[in-house]
């Protein structure tokens, strides 16, 4: 077990430097230059981009741009173009406003698509199977803010409340209760969603799983034994069916960052996904290749977890 | 045992059972009118090729159909399976109905272990606690001939042989001493050495719970050692029964002689083994009458319109040919 | 007697022993199987008939928009800006910027252009996006997935063929998708095509590693091994026997991931790096409309709700497709 978990961080650490390497060649080889951040400022002369360009390393060679990149990043004196302030913190700071949604978003997601897909899966064919079916499509189908908007719209229209932001403008002074509600309402909307396509997918996932297990011999077979329904669909079946999910887990954790580019924008909701699209607008690229790189570490780490904890859970695997 | 007649009050008694399926291009016919009686304490092979509706019939008594039974009784001791309620019907499932399948591979399930999978029954049915159950448990694997029990009751199916899951499923459907055993084709999943252990600890158990066993096989050679009576099933109906010795010494129908040519026998030199021509047809296209007409030698006029029904032969076996209707019969028809 | 016998039956009984209720019933091919099964689902059918509308309204769009300027998507008419549906050019229109059937039947834009005009447009483009960017994406998944399937034991010094190629997937399937997109995108000049291959170099990986799982499975097959033994060369072998049997799943995941590029596009139009001006494409309409969500919603609603019936026909199609072609959920479908 030891082993396997040491090779593979081992081969995970290999990956993810030629992640990294290839991120860099990327930006390296597109055409724009960082130096053009912004070419319509008067402000911007030519001994400026001269400076710049001197101070981030940018004349060097490819490699030690690399190797500069590197070496900041472990020290944590990478800085951004944009204002020269250290990429670190500015990804923390946005990383505490996006794990809240990330977390709301993923609660919700799981704990809807469950109980939807069972109850599809064992009324196959059925009214209610074939209503979610439709519904679950159409979520997918669906361009995710243009759902957004239209709730948005309604709304406002209806509820004349606002939506957008973190919290409503004005309220900075209100009691510790209103605040607070506010702040969840500011953060429910987003959330469900983006949740929404998440449920319509992963509901779509537990009915096909469920329907593959319920007419396995092993079903068959704790029902002649004489137990309950319940007990053979809770018990029997899903504990099955849920193996494949445990993985699941592992593959959310590069949502965290770029999974919410939409809808973050949409919202004006200052997390991470956000911080990645500003900063492609203005082509900070110390910022963009350690985002970058964070989400190919986090998915990196997310399938070395769920690989562990599928062993955990199914006896037939064996970490080797 | 004599066991050649059916006792008075027979343990299991299924009458005009008839079993439809529906499909895309309609109802389709998978049982048609079986009529079964099984004693206390009996063993009944139910014999015929795969599709004829043999497990069909089984499943039906443990009412885990996905079918629909459309007509017929099925009466178990004096009650009547039909009529039970769905938690009435659990209450007899497992406790005095056990059933094996065919395959062990995958009728265990693969993330409980195997204790717990025969615990379950034991805290259902008996009401056992957790530690009572499990110290059965462990006592069950042990009457099934699986060694070192303690150690296998806490692994995983996957730890174990083909033949080891097959001892465990036959623990598992006798923990509640039923008295009806239910076995589905339990051998055909394994390897020949194999098949003969199976066959023996499931007779020997049912000589010592004294339960009734259903035997449910395609394989005639399974049913000789065994089985006290045999039924023969083709295309959803039973088409002889009769006990053991009349049915290898005096095969009546066609078919079930054509099932015997078809055995090799280690006794005959020389033997020919003989393929029965052609196959069973598709349940949509059964002809008005006797089902095996287009296969068999002796067709005459009444076999493809007329249904034939089971013709008395001898006390305690019977037929489902026109060859042995006593106002039909052509003279010339070779009878062994 | 209920049913009167065939005369002769007798005699033909036993000459031919198979004839009868035995009679073998002709097999289908599996392209009408697929069909026949594929035909009873009743939404993946509407999903098709969606399909073939859109195939036409793209090619009608193609024609009257570039070719028969029926429809100008490019005219500008300022007076008549954000004019809702079915209205009436105002008299301060000239006679030459009339639209052709004397009315907006989408209404307009906040240029005064003619939405149906633009849909119309957009329709071709919008389809070309997607099939183009799944085409490249197939190419690159088949190639890639069949190399390593068909060729993975072959050596290349230390590493096999299929390791080399499946560690590459991975490293692909490492970067986050999106924001590669958006990077990509935003780094190179904006225009179609980039757009296009971005997508498809970006969304192989599902592709190849079902391809690869198909091939490995299908050259260890007797009838492999039979093509072998006949001397067929490898070539023949991989396209005339193991591709035709790894297309089913490479067309189901082909056929959703047109509708998921169709929406890819659609998101980056919403972020500002979609397809640029002169070309107009449901995505860019959809998102250059949610700045009149309030005032015009048409040039909201109008788009947004063509791309999801669009994208909804592709995944109904696909999903159709998939229990159509998987054999065992057609037999429990059938009993």
């Amino acid at each position: 077990m030891w082993r396997f978990v040491l090779r593979t961080v081992l081969q995970r650490l290999l990956l993810l430097l030629l992640i990294s390497i290839i991120s860099h060649l990327v930006i390296h080889l597109a055409p724009g230059q960082p130096s053009e951040v912004d070419p319509m400022n008067p402000m911007m002369k030519a001994v400026d981009i001269a400076r710049i360009r001197a101070s981030f390393h940018l004349d060097d060679p490819f490699y030690l741009q690399y190797l500069h990149w590197m070496r900041d990043l472990v020290f944590g004196d990478l800085k951004s173009f944009r204002d020269g302030l250290p990429v670190l913190p500015k990804i923390w700071d946005r990383f505490l406003n996006s794990a809240p949604l990330f977390l709301l978003t993923t609660l919700i997601v799981w704990t809807a698509s469950f109980p939807t897909g069972i109850h599809a899966a064992l009324r196959r064919g059925s009214l209610y199977d074939r209503s979610t079916t439709l519904v679950a499509y159409t979520l997918i189908s669906v361009p995710g803010f243009f759902l957004s908007y239209l709730l948005i719209l309604f709304v406002v229209r209806t509820f004349h409340l606002p939506v957008i932001g973190q919290h409503t403008f004005g309220t900075e002074h209100a009691p510790l209760i209103v605040r607070f509600m506010d702040r969840i309402w500011h953060l429910a909307i987003p959330s469900i969603m983006a949740a929404l396509t998440g449920i319509a997918v992963l509901s779509r996932y537990v009915r096909a799983q469920m329907l593959e297990v319920i007419d396995q011999d092993y079903v068959r077979t704790a029902r002649a034994k004489g137990l309950d329904e319940d007990h053979v669909v809770y018990g029997h079946a899903l504990r099955n069916a849920l193996l494949p999910f445990v993985t699941m887990f592992g593959f959310l954790l590069p949502g965290l960052i770029s999974g919410s580019v939409i809808f973050e924008q949409i919202f004006a909701w200052p997390g991470l996904g956000l911080l990645g699209y500003e900063a492609i607008l203005a082509r900070d690229f110390p910022m963009i290749l350690t985002l970058n790189f964070m989400a190919a570490a986090l998915t990196l780490f997310g399938i070395l977890l769920s690989d562990i904890l599928y062993a955990v859970v199914d006896p037939r695997i064996r970490l080797e | 045992m004599s066991g050649a007649e059916p006792q008075a009050t027979p343990l299991l008694s299924i009458r005009g059972l008839r079993v439809d399926f529906a499909t895309d291009a309609g109802s389709v016919p998978a049982v048609r009118g079986v009529d079964l009686d099984i004693g206390i304490s009996e063993t009944v092979a139910l014999v015929g090729e795969s599709g004829c509706g043999k497990s069909v019939t089984a499943m039906s008594v443990m009412r885990l159909l996905t079918g629909r039974i459309s007509a017929g009784s099925i009466r178990f001791g004096n009650t009547e399976l039909q009529s039970l309620s769905e938690p009435e019907m659990r209450r007899i499932r497992g406790a005095q109905i056990g059933m094996v399948f065919q395959e062990p591979m995958t009728s265990l399930n693969p993330v409980l272990t195997i204790g717990k999978q025969i615990e379950e029954v034991l805290t259902l049915h008996q009401r056992l606690t957790s530690s009572a159950a499990r110290a059965h448990a462990v006592e069950l694997l042990k009457r099934v001939g699986i060694p070192s029990a303690e150690r296998r009751a806490s692994q995983y199916p996957h730890e174990l042989s083909g033949g080891m899951k097959q001892r465990v499923m036959i623990a598992m459907a006798i923990s509640c001493r039923p008295k009806l055993l239910i076995a589905d084709e339990p051998t055909t999943a394994l390897d020949v050495t194999i098949q003969a252990q199976i066959m023996d600890l499931l007779g020997s158990l049912q000589q010592e719970l004294g339960m009734a066993v259903l035997l449910i096989t395609h394989d005639l050679g399974v049913v000789a050692h065994f089985a006290e009576r045999v039924a023969v099933m083709y295309a959803g109906k039973i088409v002889e029964q009769g006990a053991v010795r009349d049915i290898f010494k005096r095969a009546a129908h066609p078919y079930t002689r054509a099932l015997l040519a078809a055995l090799p026998d280690p006794l005959r030199t020389a033997a020919r083994l003989e393929a029965i021509p052609g196959r069973v047809p598709l349940p949509r296209m059964l002809p008005a009458g006797c089902a095996f007409c287009a296969r068999c030698k002796h067709v005459f006029e009444p076999c493809p319109g007329v249904l034939p029904e089971l013709f008395p032969i001898a006390p305690g076996h019977s037929a489902a040919c026109f060859l042995h209707d006593p106002r039909r019969a052509p003279s010339n028809v070779p009878c062994q | 007697m209920t049913v009167p016998a065939t005369p002769g039956r007798r005699a033909e009984a036993g000459v031919l022993p198979l004839d009868g209720a035995g009679v073998l019933v002709p097999a289908e091919t599996p392209f009408r199987q697929v069909w026949r099964s594929f035909r009873k689902d009743r939404l993946a059918m509407a999903g098709l008939v969606v399909l073939a509308a859109l195939l036409m309204l793209a090619v009608l769009g193609k024609l009257f928009t570039e070719w028969w300027v029926l429809f100008d998507p490019a005219t500008v008419r300022l007076p008549d800006k954000l004019r809702p549906p079915f209205s009436i050019p105002s008299s301060s229109i000239g006679k030459e910027l009339w639209p052709t059937l004397g009315l907006y039947p989408f209404g307009t834009d906040e240029l005064g252009r003619n939405v149906f005009a633009r849909m119309l447009q957009g329709s071709f483009v919008s389809l070309s996006v997607g099939v183009v960017a799944v085409s490249i994406s197939l190419i690159i998944g088949i190639t890639v997935g069949g190399v390593a399937g068909f060729y993975g034991q072959r050596k290349l010094g230390f590493v096999s063929v299929d390791t080399l190629l499946m560690r590459v997937t991975d490293v692909a399937v490492c970067f986050p998708t999106f924001f590669l997109i958006l990077t990509v995108v935003a780094l190179l000049p904006p225009n179609i095509y980039n757009i296009m291959i971005v997508i498809g170099i970006t969304s192989w990986m599902g592709t190849a590693r079902f391809v690869r799982a198909e091939f490995m499975a299908l050259r260890e097959q007797d009838f492999v091994t039979a093509a072998r033994a006949l001397g067929l060369s490898e070539g023949r072998i991989i396209f005339r026997h193991l591709m035709p049997n790894a297309m089913a799943p490479v067309l189901v995941s082909a056929t959703i991931d047109v509708a998921h590029a169709i929406l890819t596009e659609s998101a980056l139009s919403f972020l500002g790096f979609g397809v640029r001006p002169p070309f107009a494409t449901w995505g860019n309409i959809l998102a250059d409309g949610r700045s009149y969500i309030f005032d015009a919603p048409w040039l909201f609603i109008l788009p947004g709700g063509a791309i999801l019936v669009v994208v909804l026909a592709f995944n109904l199609v696909g999903e159709g497709l998939r229990d159509a072609m998987n054999p065992k959920l057609r037999r429990r479908a059938s009993g």
